[in-house]
């Protein structure tokens, strides 16, 4: 392991890398304007206004801050550390998503795009983009897999609901890589008016950073609220990692709090072992597709190799790429938890808790049995319940073998 | 002289062509190229994931990796090609993951090895040039860059700074095999990235048929068709290269007449 930097806090670079991996691996067409777009999110920031506005969305329209509840009878269950909830589930369209996409159609407007398009995986993305559309009265474009679109009718139909044109993706694997292929072509032909909302921290740079940035009001609240109920930071963060934008949002203000461990969730699919899951840190190697250099799964000629996991937000064969490097760094443990995992932690939440927690959610959940016992009932471990799970109930009867 | 360079200085504007690797009888699909008479060749690297092309070329990169096509298998037709045909440029092109994966030395190397003369990645712009852009100069093997509408005055010189061989213009912002751009304005963008550089500039994208060759060769120092080659090849199979012979034949003439005829014109003006 190389030296360990000053700050975590600090990436990336000026030209966007996160050590070796991130970067602004695009055709050239894009290039000037991710160039501009990185100029006008650096105004944005730096801009008082901007914050005011965004600031404003999140606690008048998506219902922010999101409580820091006390997941008391799963601290009994386990017998172990006490266990906490962030409930980014209670969010408006349910899920961290829609923080992400307030901040990015303020810099649409700001930069006078006038159509938006996004891609999207179990569709809380594309939900989500479609809302701040709806909200801000700008057409939508939103390019989804057809296998997701077969198995996320729901979302399909909220997001038809809200005005928004969803497109089914029929190449390659038709889910959520190849709808990020399509959304990007549709880009590169439209440039002069189209804004492209990515739903998680990757892409090319400034992507990462500010969807990381716009995310972060979740460990900004979650440390001020653990702060003011318990005195202390918490010891532990849990989060599942699909593209990983839920997870940096939580870990990122925390990266420089040595006594903060931190856990990602991979999704492990059937098993590591079984070559069907969507681990890339776990079971994949550095490489670079859709804008960045990062961790992928890939054959040994560097063809992508298709994902699997039970949860359609995590089926991506990539990671973003900060994530990659706090994996290379050592600061943030990855670990894999299976389709199975997930699914009993699943059902543990909604009897234990009564809340039903995302598929992507319930796999930070199922890291809870492996890690809960080996913290002391005054430590705290902080989970991140990233959404709700009302749009799994078909996949999960389905894996129960209930019919509805 | 490169090959390359030998190439755009036969008196004539060039025929650019390409074809995916893997993608049926390459190798007689490459000769037939050769026969039909194009002037440089693009070899297609195929990839899972390929971004800026269209549907066409999309197809043929599934079929060729339903195949089981490998970066080795790519690597020895190039290498067959070059035993065949020494004088003919070939030219890879595809996207960074494949080109990367066992390190930008290695990829350079076994390129120069297989007789290879110019790499374009198209996932790979100025601003990442390290991650591959080094081990080729070193190997030898031409770096060639793609410009774009998008590429203004500001961007150019970083484009053009450390490429060789030719000047690929992306006439259309867009994806491969679609519209082609008015041509007004590709004349107008030749003459601009001509002003900037001494690389021969060949236009492509949307380039289907030989008067749309030959109307890009009138402005420019070589058209390049790509899709409408790559449909034959998807249509036809193991009868393609007839096809493919044909069609370039027609594309080869107008192309190489058209610079004819805009020599003719500017000696009478």
């Amino acid at each position: 392991m190389t030296a360990k930097p000053n700050s975590f806090r600090t990436m990336p670079d000026e030209r966007g890398h996160f050590g070796q991996f991130g970067g602004r691996y695009v055709a050239e067409t894009l290039m000037p304007l991710i160039l501009d777009l990185e100029r006008e999110y650096r105004a944005a920031k730096a801009d008082p206004a901007f914050k005011a506005r965004f600031d404003d969305l999140l606690e008048h329209y998506v219902g922010r801050p999101s409580p820091l509840y006390f997941a008391e009878r799963l601290t009994e269950h386990f017998g172990g550390g006490q266990i906490w909830f962030k409930r980014e589930e209670l969010n408006h369209t349910g899920a961290h998503k829609i923080n992400n996409c307030i901040g990015q159609i303020l810099l649409a407007m700001r930069m006078g795009k006038t159509r938006i398009i996004a891609e999207t995986g179990a569709g809380q993305h594309g939900v989500a983009t479609a809302t701040v559309c709806a909200r801000f009265g700008l057409p939508c474009v939103i390019y989804m897999g057809e296998t997701d679109v077969e198995r996320q009718k729901p979302n399909v139909f909220r997001m038809k609901l809200l005005g928004a044109e969803v497109v089914p993706v029929t190449s390659g694997s038709k889910t959520l890589k190849d709808a990020m292929n399509e959304a990007l072509r549709d880009w590169v032909a439209n440039v002069h008016d189209t804004f492209y909302i990515i739903g998680t921290a990757a892409g090319p740079h400034p992507y990462p950073e500010l969807v990381r940035d716009f995310q972060s009001v979740i460990g900004r609240e979650a440390r001020a609220q653990m702060l003011a109920r318990t005195g202390q930071l918490p010891d532990l963060l849990i989060a599942a990692v699909g593209g990983g934008s839920n997870a940096i949002g939580l870990f990122h203000p925390f990266l420089d709090d040595p006594e903060v461990a931190m856990i990602g969730v991979e999704a492990a699919g059937h098993g590591i072992e079984t070559g069907k899951h969507a681990a890339s840190l776990t079971g994949g190697a550095p490489g670079v597709l859709h804008g960045n250099k990062t961790y992928l799964l890939q054959d040994e000629d560097g063809q992508i190799t298709e994902a699997h996991s039970i949860s359609a937000g995590l089926d991506y064969p990539g990671i973003g790429p900060e994530h990659s490097w706090l994996h290379e760094s050592g600061r943030v443990k990855y670990l894999p938890i299976t389709d199975d995992e997930a699914l009993e932690a699943f059902q543990l939440c909604c009897k234990l808790e009564g809340i039903i927690p995302a598929l992507e959610s319930a796999h930070a959940l199922a890291a809870l049995p492996k890690l809960a016992k080996d913290y002391a009932s005054d430590q705290r471990i902080l989970v991140n319940v990233s959404g709700r799970g009302d749009k799994d109930i078909f996949t999960v009867a389905q894996h129960l073998g209930v019919k509805l | 002289m490169t090959r390359l360079a030998s190439a755009f200085a036969k008196g004539h504007p060039a025929l650019v062509t390409f074809i995916t690797a893997g993608d049926g009888d390459t190798a007689a699909n490459l000769d037939a190229l050769v026969e039909g008479g194009a002037d440089v060749i693009e070899l297609g690297m195929p990839f899972t994931d390929p971004m800026a092309d269209g549907p066409a070329i999309q197809a043929a990169n599934l079929r060729s990796l339903g195949k089981g096509t490998t970066t080795a298998d790519i690597f020895a037709i190039a290498a067959a090609f070059r035993q065949r045909h020494p004088q003919v440029p070939l030219v890879l092109m595809g996207y960074a993951n494949p080109m990367v994966r066992r390190g930008p030395e290695w990829f350079a190397a076994e390129a120069a090895k297989a007789g290879v003369d110019g790499v374009i990645c198209v996932d790979i712009p100025p601003e990442e040039d390290e991650a591959l852009g080094p081990a080729l100069r070193a190997a030898g093997v031409a770096p060639i860059r793609l410009a774009t509408p998008t590429t203004d005055a500001a961007r150019l010189p970083a484009v053009l700074e450390g490429s060789s061989g030719f000047l690929y213009y992306v006439s259309v912002a867009g994806i491969t095999g679609k519209q082609q751009a008015a041509l007004a304005s590709i004349e107008e963008n030749v003459a601009r990235l001509k002003a900037a550089t001494d690389l021969p500039v060949a236009v492509g994208f949307g380039v289907r048929t030989p008067a749309q060759a030959a109307e890009i060769a009138r402005v420019a120092d070589g058209a390049v068709v790509g899709s409408a080659l790559v449909e034959l090849i998807g249509q036809y199979g193991a009868q393609a290269p007839d096809h493919v012979r044909r069609l370039t034949a027609s594309l080869a003439e107008a192309v190489h007449r058209a610079g004819n005829m805009s020599l003719g014109s500017s000696l009478r003006a």
